[in-house]
């Protein structure tokens, strides 16, 4: 039964991608923008994105209102949130540095950039997989922490 | 229609992030943990998200105008610098640290409860914090 379960979590994950992928297509064929979340926040909230706030607003508000309206009508999505505050807040804040400095997340370097076969794109994605598979390594199965 | 079809791709990015179960932080951290559970899901909705992109990019190339006018954006001058490799580390700790990277960290703020919106809210923080930082140096950050 578990072997029967762990395919059907990949090809969900591949469905779930490739609206994250229309997503990201429509915004460019549609609109004319990058996809990337962090722009488009970054940009809305540091006033650097002066020039289309009303685009960026109503991009936030569909990505935050949609999941949220579903899982108010009863769509299950288990988030295992740790509850350490510290470890939240230093995160967040690593995390929003990290791609304002970078210019770019995991949409916007990682499925637009890679898809654009983007050199800078590329190389982003994987210096923070690199990041990312270290810190898991020290962090959960050296100190603990995760 | 701007507004409109920004609000559909911002909602159908939300969509695909939860039924990917990118919103499910011990499936992005089981990504990351290649010496534990290793969980490869991720790379099946980073392919499936690729795919459409890329075929995207094509139709792109040939347009040059996005159907509401605009000019496809041009490809930012492929510099890799300090800045791209830092950041992408600091992003690549940060993310691992709790499982939510920016487009998730949006997508779970409405059910989250409180530790969503203290995360959010601490990348908030270090995204204006970032701006603040370099333009009182003088220099400039480029929307991506």
């Amino acid at each position: 039964m578990l072997i029967g379960l762990i395919p059907t979590a990949w090809a969900i994950g591949a469905l779930g991608g490739l609206m994250i992928g229309l997503a990201a297509a429509s915004f460019l064929l549609i609109n004319g923008r990058i996809m990337g979340a962090s722009g488009i926040l970054g940009g809305l909230i540091d006033g650097s994105g002066q020039d289309n706030p009303g685009e960026r607003t109503a991009f936030l508000a569909g990505l935050i209102g949609v999941p949220a309206l579903l899982v108010a009508l009863g769509h299950d999505a288990p988030m295992h949130l740790t509850g350490n505050v510290t470890l939240l807040a230093i995160a967040g804040l690593l995390v929003g540095v990290g791609t304002r400095m970078a210019n770019g997340c995991t949409s916007g370097h990682g499925v637009v950039g890679i898809a654009r076969l983007s050199i800078r794109g590329i190389v982003a994605t994987l210096a923070y997989l690199l990041a990312g598979f270290i810190t898991m390594a020290v962090g959960r199965h050296v100190l603990g922490i995760i | 229609m701007r507004i409109l079809f920004s609000a559909f791709a911002g909602g159908f990015f939300g969509l695909g992030l939860l039924i990917s179960g990118m919103t499910d932080t011990a499936r992005v951290q089981g990504w990351l943990d290649l010496f534990g559970a290793w969980d490869p899901t991720l790379a099946f909705v980073l392919g499936g998200a690729i795919i459409p992109m890329f075929i995207a990019w094509r139709i792109a190339a040939r347009r040059k105008h996005a159907l509401l006018g605009d000019a496809i954006p041009a490809l930012p001058p492929q510099v890799i610098d300090a800045k791209l490799l830092g950041g992408s580390a600091l992003f690549g700790v940060g993310w691992a640290l709790v499982g939510l990277c920016p487009g998730p960290a949006l997508a779970v703020l409405g059910f989250g409860g409180q530790g969503a919106v203290i995360f959010a809210g601490a990348m908030a923080a270090g995204m204006v914090g970032w701006r603040w930082a370099t333009t009182a140096n003088g220099a400039r950050t480029v929307d991506a």
